[in-house]
């Protein structure tokens, strides 16, 4: 059976038979970054053809299909579009933070890749405060959707903005806690390590009834943090046009709608991580013929089902709810998910204390 | 109070139940629904490739009819302009030479035969009117367009294609609301 750690190890070895320990590093460095570049371009186009298909499925719609085969070369020929269109710098924009701040977002969604753990032993980085790290890099966000709010001088951007800034700050508090449930439970902040004690069973299940109102916590807070719909107040169409990026055009508002999408696959794949067990296969008990043909299923597909499945939740949100208003969106956050979210922290650390779960 | 319609309804004031207050019940209704909908029948079709059937009665463009041998039968008497409510007709007639007789059916014919078909409002009542069977709304619907000036059909346009120089495209044009 292939899988991504396997080609890794022959990469790496014959890199370091044929050059010397530098040369290697650098061409393993520019081998990543081609990877996760390559990665960001075939998931946006993934995700977004995803999106409106399940969009119009929910509506009762056929969706795209007219180019390519059902309609799956759609969001390459959207690409295609956007990248011949003029990037326009309005006038009284701050010209300088106006063309960062896409980057910014998109640097984020790239730098947060790097310790997510794909298939088994396939990680770019795994070091020892992962949990921190990731956490850590997704509050810059909330400076890039700043930036392009109040570089573009246009009053439904800078609303978006602070709409936004509001709302990633407070729900990072939920997503937080949530997460740090897990940590405690695994008294690790290694995604790895966190991964490998899911070994015998996952979180969601090992943990009882807190683990499940963390796992609840975190997919509503990371919707939130993501901007999606029913929380999607920083770009809110109906009523900011566009929001954030109104004043954006061509590829500069490519690289926004890019990291959106990055953002959620980011956000699905440390809650597959953390609470669906990452690439760990499902295993139930002592079913030993069923474990077998469980773990006969390559790492990485375990990784990309798990995290696509929590996709489509988010997805199915979207197109599910109406969009909330800004004082019942912090309302959710300070008055309900934050005491839960702490009540459960609680918990969570009695039952590790008191070695309750599996 | 006397109610306006049989349909109203009193609205419903009571404060929210602990169910309804912690929104999750109706949560999960909201995404069964969204769920079901997916395994729904579409409600769209591809459209050019397939076609909604349309009833019998349905009118569409119009068609200026010719005879079995292919000559006018319009004979420009107005009849249909004047029927027409939303005046989308315009006409000139002319005397029929000698030697034009496997043109026209009669002396007179239509020189000039316009429908405007951005006043028309497809009614039928020219079709009705006239009393030559000359003309009839086909089940084809007005096509798509960038300029007002192509919405005006001449002749050219409403006839219907010759039935022994093209007999496919007759019997096509002819559909089945002609009276044969």
């Amino acid at each position: 059976m292939w899988s991504f750690s396997k080609i890794a190890n022959i990469i790496h070895e014959w890199l370091s038979q044929t050059f010397n320990v530098t040369w290697t590093t650098i061409i393993e460095m520019v081998i990543a970054g081609v990877a996760v570049i390559s990665l960001f371009a075939v998931l946006g186009l993934v995700l977004v053809i995803m999106e409106r298909k399940v969009s119009a499925w929910m509506q009762i719609r056929l969706g795209p299909n007219r180019v390519g085969p059902k309609g799956l070369l759609q969001s390459l020929a959207d690409t295609l579009k956007l990248l011949v269109k003029e990037g326009m710098t309005p006038n009284g924009a701050d010209k300088f933070l106006f063309n960062l701040a896409p980057f910014i977002a998109m640097m984020v969604a790239m730098l947060l890749l790097a310790p997510i753990a794909f298939a088994k032993d396939f990680q770019l980085w795994d070091l020892n405060i992962g949990v921190l790290y990731v956490s850590a890099i997704s509050s810059i966000s909330v400076i890039s959707i700043l930036m392009a709010g109040w570089a573009s001088n246009n009053k439904y951007s800078l609303l978006g903005a602070m709409r936004s800034g509001a709302q990633i700050v407070s729900y990072e508090l939920s997503a937080g806690l949530s997460v740090l449930a897990i940590v405690v439970l695994t008294g690790s902040l290694q995604l790895s390590e966190i991964v490998n004690s899911q070994a015998n069973g996952w979180w969601i299940f090992k943990g009882h009834i807190p683990a499940i109102i963390a796992f609840i916590t975190f997919i509503i807070a990371v919707t939130a943090e993501t901007n999606r719909a029913p929380f999607d107040l920083a770009e809110a169409e109906s009523e900011l046009t566009a929001g954030f990026h109104t004043e954006y055009s061509g590829m500069k508002f490519a690289l926004f709608f890019l990291a959106e999408y990055a953002n959620v696959f980011i956000v699905c794949a440390i809650g597959a991580t953390l609470f669906l067990g990452g690439w760990m296969p499902f295993h139930i008990g002592n079913w030993n013929g069923f474990n077998n043909i469980m773990d006969w299923i390559p790492s990485s597909v375990w990784f990309f089902g798990k995290t696509f499945f929590l996709i489509f939740l988010i997805m199915w949100f979207r197109w599910t709810f109406p969009r909330l208003r800004i004082d019942q969106l912090l309302n959710l956050e300070w008055k309900y998910l934050l005491p839960i979210s702490m009540v459960n922290i609680l918990l969570v650390t009695a039952m590790a204390i008191l070695k309750w779960h599996f | 109070m006397p109610t306006l319609t049989s349909r109203a309804k009193q609205v419903d004031r009571r404060p929210m139940s602990l169910a309804e207050k912690l929104y999750l019940p109706a949560i999960f209704k909201g995404m069964a629904i969204t769920m079901i909908h997916v395994f729904k029948k579409k409600a769209t079709i591809n459209y050019p490739e397939q076609k909604r059937p349309f009833s019998p009665v349905f009118r569409g463009l119009h068609i200026l009819n010719r005879d079995e041998e292919g000559r006018e039968r319009c004979t420009a008497c107005g009849l249909c302009a004047v029927a027409c409510p939303a005046e989308a007709i315009t006409m000139e007639g002319a005397e029929r030479q000698p030697g034009e007789e496997h043109l026209y059916r009669e002396e007179k014919y239509a020189a000039k035969y316009e429908i405007n078909m951005l006043r028309c409002i497809f009614c039928g009542l020219c079709e009705e009117a006239c009393p030559k069977d000359a003309i009839y709304l086909s089940e084809t619907f007005a096509p798509s367009n960038f300029n007002r000036a192509s919405f005006i059909y001449g002749k050219e346009e409403l006839r219907i294609p010759h039935p022994k120089e093209d007999p496919e495209g007759y019997k096509k044009a002819l559909g089945n609301r002609a009276k044969k």
